[in-house]
């Protein structure tokens, strides 16, 4: 580990004047919350920040569900997100996706901010062993491109990298509309968080559009996703505490026996959490049969490209849909 | 005399250790003026060291000094050989020259006065190399036959074995079935990480080590650095798990005593998760070949078994994988033939069941598809080749009991409710499967020693070398010793774990209470003879110790007799999976395990129990999950974690595990009549969950692990 000033600043302006080029995935100080991904990262001289700059009680863990949506402080961790019984009612997808993810000791810690900060599990991203990784060194290359990528992306993939995106919660978020509310020096900014994310394209060590000294403070969903119909399906080796395989988010909103509304995004399968809006137009008015949704679903594999280990992504994530609906569907 | 105590579902007696941390674990040493050494492995496969810069390294802040090929110590004896290493090559010779033979091959040791100073000036050390072409795509490696083979129990024999025709019998056979079988490289993952703490007074030597065999450590130890075995102690009290990566002294251990040597202080190594897979061992990846051939009924006439395994470039690894297929079925034709690959790898090693894990897989697997072809039960189809003697050996079994586990485990499954027709079983959208395999494991017996000491209060010390890596070790030798001596256990005292206790062998291979017990029982028995006679109190061994008013001890070297060689002595059993499988997503999900064993005397149903349902949970992990993927490009192990190399998690457990011992009395495999348990666990229960995915899918995986991509 490389060896690293902890700071514990005590306000977030002060944590924020730490800017230098923290937020930034090549930056000599990097922001530090439940420390589930940090802690692996510095012990894997995955990451080598100067500074360590620990935003613990800087940020509100509030969680807030009202007539004007969900709120949810940067700082809540995904148990007690998970555990909210607004949440829970309002918003199940994302309890969810949250109970989907990692092991009750991780949840406890991790918080809202960190989960969507994560970064991704390509296994040689994590492998310093492997000196070609576009993610942790610009410019080296991707060994994953022709190794073993059974863990990668198909979709939003380049030369430069198919890392996957690995937040359950993210996948969720977006397909809710989710907001990030972003803190800077100058203040605050609300921005999708479907475009927080960049696609890698020639540079995907820069995975966010966040500027050095900006932190995530909150997230909004608007009240429009509450009360929807929905189901996470996230398929894995095992049975817990493993990242998606391939997972979908589905929530739907019916009008009769059909489909009024269709809100699908992807997990596993994207070098960012992937919204299928082509899936979702294709579902609009559709009857809850089999083959209407295998045929809306297909529309996700537009644009998908396997790599060897990883093709059989392309048709399980049509599975998902398929079976997000189903569930969806038969929760009236 | 007090109660018997063998057979009894007793709790363990360092259970309250474990509970609360009080158990001190390899790596929970301390010594004064401790150093921490931490390793640099070698980023490629194969090749030459061409440039070593520790200048930063050695600059870093807390660092003792930094040790390469340039500056260690040499190797002072010959090497050291033990039954755990393979018979041919030579072990790894850490920092003694600047070949590279495989991916996380150790070059260098920062000595430092924390962990965080050694782990960092480690990221500083410069290392350049001349890279030479590597061998490290499985997939086109060329098999070769191995020098010479060696069995568990200790027989050397040909890598090639046939009797009868058996190519002649297959092409004649009514019915035949011919597959290959594929078992990925599977890792040894025991929760506790190996560490050595060495330290040095003079030229003696103390170790604590996370070990399976202490004297063997001690042994090695004493050849690398010229020193007496006596002036070596190896303690290693508990082992949080091994599955068999404690059995071999790897390079990490004389490193920290090389470090610990030159630095003159204490050094303490802990390997980190990432350096378990360089390290310390795995289940080599195996490719198998099985021919079944058999008559319209259902009787076999000819198996074809051939098996190649990864090894090293430096050692020639093989296990027994093909050595049940010779006697688990009753037919006249059978051939087998194992090869290896010599690959720029580390060497691999015993993982739990080894051999029999891989190979029963294979051959289970194929007997489900010659049952399939055959239109017959699989249980039937067993029980139609249910062989008499072992036919390889040519010998009696010193007990079998297949047949009484078939009838115990499917009458406790439900087994005759089952519609042999797949994808005919369903719960709701999930498919239900039932499948089963043989399990079969050889019951190992090796030269072992005890002490015993009576004490003048009517207590006792028993002790011996050996390990616990958590069967209960502890538990079932104090059992042995008080019912032998006739005291209360709470007055007998068990300790294990130091060289310097009486010798044992490796504690693996399912030879422990064989071995261990049998020496403590006969140790007990002889100091209580002892006593008896010279306390003159008729049989009661209080009074005569409190008139004897002073110890007396026996020590015992308990040896296999000549009747060992006159039966074939294995455990069986027999086990039923059922399993749910997602026709649309591919997610399977392991529901019930029913096995019944037949494993001679089990001495403790409590801790056997526990043993068993680990062994399930690892064959479910092996069968649906473990895959420690090699990169061909470079041999490197993308996955070398605990998070991307997935074990079962308690969600994966299945609500069911039922173990079944059933009655079996075998007075020849050893005093105490126990067959051992360990291994057996875990043999036949990836097979069963193949066969149980296909039943409820059709679908035939005969690649491990069964992952959902592979059920689309």
């Amino acid at each position: 580990m490389h060896p690293f000033i902890l700071e514990r600043p005590t306000s977030l302006a002060a944590a924020l004047a730490f800017r230098a080029q923290a937020g930034r995935n090549d930056a000599p100080a990097e922001y530090i919350a439940g420390g589930t991904d940090m802690i692996q990262l510095l012990q894997e001289d995955v990451r080598r920040p100067d500074r360590l700059v620990s935003l613990a009680g800087l940020l509100d863990r509030r969680i807030d569900v009202g007539p004007q949506g969900l709120r949810l402080g940067a700082a809540a961790t995904m148990a007690e997100v998970a555990a909210h019984a607004d949440v829970v009612r309002q918003y199940p997808l994302i309890a969810g996706a949250l109970l989907d993810s990692a092991s009750p000791q991780v949840r406890n810690q991790a918080t809202m901010g960190g989960n969507l900060l994560q970064r991704t599990r390509c296994p040689y991203f994590r492998d310093v062993g492997y000196a070609a990784c576009n993610k942790r060194n610009p410019g080296s290359g991707c060994s994953a491109i022709g190794g073993e990528n059974r863990w990668n992306a198909v979709l939003g993939t380049s030369e430069a990298c198919i890392a996957a995106h690995p937040s359950d919660l993210a996948v969720a978020l977006v397909a809710l509309d989710a907001v990030v509310i972003v803190r800077g020096a100058s203040g605050e900014r609300a921005l999708p968080l479907d475009d927080l994310y960049r696609l890698p394209a020639e540079a995907p060590h820069i995975e966010t559009v966040l500027q050095p000294g900006e932190v995530i403070a909150a997230i909004t969903v608007p009240a429009g996703a509450s009360g929807l119909r929905s189901h996470y399906v996230k398929v894995r080796d095992r049975a817990s505490f493993e990242f998606a395989v391939v997972a979908a988010a589905v929530a739907l909103r019916m009008d009769g026996a059909r489909i009024g509304e269709a809100r699908v995004a992807l997990g596993g399968v994207g070098t960012k959490p992937w919204r299928v809006r082509q899936v979702e137009t294709a579902l609009a008015g559709s009857p809850l049969e089999p083959a209407v949704l295998r045929a809306a679903a297909a529309r996700a594999a537009e644009g998908a490209r396997g790599h060897g280990h990883n093709d059989f992504k392309i048709e399980l994530m049509q599975r998902a849909i398929v079976r997000g609906i189903e569930t969806a569907g038969e929760h009236a | 005399m007090t109660a018997p105590y063998m057979g009894k579902p007793i709790s363990r007696v360092d259970g309250r250790l474990k509970v609360t941390g009080t158990a001190n674990y390899a790596a929970e040493q301390d010594p004064p003026r401790l150093a921490f050494g931490a390793i640099v492995r070698s980023t490629i496969a194969s090749g030459r060291i061409a440039t070593i810069d520790t200048a930063a390294a050695a600059g870093a802040s807390g660092v003792v000094t930094v040790l390469t090929h340039r500056n260690a110590p040499r190797y002072a004896g010959p090497p050291h050989k033990a039954m755990v290493d393979p018979e041919r090559g030579e072990k790894l010779r850490v920092l003694q020259d600047d070949r590279i033979t495989h991916q996380g091959q150790p070059v260098a040791l920062v000595i430092a006065n924390t962990l965080e100073e050694a782990t960092h000036a480690a990221t500083l050390v410069r290392v350049t190399y001349s890279a030479a072409p590597a061998i490290t795509d499985i997939a086109h490696a060329r098999a070769v036959l191995p020098t010479q083979q060696k069995t568990d129990q200790g027989e050397r024999q040909s890598p090639v074995q046939q009797r009868g025709n058996p190519q002649g019998a297959l092409a004649a056979a009514e019915v035949k079935v011919d597959h290959q079988y594929v078992i990925p490289r599977e890792n040894n993952n025991p929760i506790e990480l190996h560490a050595t703490v060495a330290a040095w007074e003079g030229d003696r030597l103390t170790l604590w080590d996370k070990s399976q065999w202490v004297d063997n450590v001690a042994l090695e130890m004493a050849a690398i650095f010229g020193v007496p075995p006596e002036s070596v102690r190896v303690v290693s009290p508990f082992v949080g798990g091994a599955f068999g990566s404690a059995l071999r002294t790897w390079a990490h251990v004389p490193l920290a005593a090389m470090g610990a040597r030159v630095t003159r202080r204490p050094v303490k190594v802990m390997l980190s998760r990432r350096e378990m897979y360089y390290g310390t061992g795995y289940r080599p990846h195996t490719t198998q070949r099985v021919a079944l051939g058999a008559s319209a009924d259902g009787r076999l006439s000819a198996i074809l078994h051939e098996d190649e395994q990864e090894t090293s470039t430096y050692e020639e690894y093989t296990e027994a994988v093909l050595d049940a297929t010779r006697f688990l079925h009753s037919c006249p034709n059978v051939y087998t033939r194992h090869r290896i690959k010599r690959l720029n790898v580390h060497t691999p090693t015993w993982m739990r069941g080894p051999g029999e894990a891989s190979g029963v897989f294979a051959l289970e697997c194929a007997m489900d598809e010659l049952a399939v072809a055959l239109q017959l039960d699989p249980v039937e189809l067993r029980l139609r080749n249910e062989p008499e003697r072992d036919e390889y050996r040519k010998l009696p079994f010193s007990s079998r009991s297949t047949r009484e586990c078939y009838r115990v485990a499917t009458e406790r499954f439900g087994w005759g409710r089952r519609n042999p027709e797949p994808r005919s079983m369903r719960d709701g959208r999930w498919l239900i499967g039932w499948g089963m395999a043989t399990a079969t494991y050889p019951s190992n017996w090796a030269p072992a020693a005890a002490r015993a000491r009576l004490l003048p209060d009517g207590s006792a010390e028993v002790s011996s070398a050996a390990s616990d890596m958590g069967p209960g070790t502890w538990t079932s030798m104090t059992q042995v010793a008080a019912e032998t001596l006739g005291l209360p256990m709470e007055r007998v005292r068990f300790t294990l774990g130091d060289s310097r206790l009486p010798n044992t062998p490796p504690h693996g291979g399912s030879m422990t209470m064989a071995s261990v017990g049998s020496a403590v029982q006969a140790a007990c028995r002889k100091v209580r003879a002892d006593a008896l006679a010279r306390g003159s109190e008729g049989n009661d061994l209080v009074a005569a110790m409190r008139r004897i008013g002073q110890p007396v001890e026996a020590t015992v070297n308990a040896t296999p007799g000549a009747d060992a060689q006159k039966y074939s002595k294995h455990a069986f059993g027999g086990v039923f999976v059922e399993v749910a499988v997602d026709p649309d997503l591919g997610e399977t999900r392991v529901r019930r395990v029913v096995g019944a064993y037949g494993v001679g005397r089990v001495m403790n149903p409590k801790l056997s129990r526990s043993q068993c349902i680990g062994g399930m949970i690892g064959g479910i992990g092996m069968a649906l999950m473990e895959h420690a993927v090699v990169d061909p490009r470079n041999g490197r192990i993308p996955n070398a974690n605990l998070a991307e190399y997935p074990v079962p998690v308690h969600a994966d457990s299945p609500p069911v595990m039922d173990v079944i011992f059933v009655d079996e009395h075998d007075p020849h495999v050893n005093p105490l009549g126990v067959k051992g348990l360990g291994e057996i666990a875990i043999v036949g229960i990836a097979s069963a969950v193949v066969n149980a995915v296909y039943h409820a899918t059709g679908k035939r995986i005969r690649e491990l692990p069964v992952t959902p991509d592979k059920l689309l």
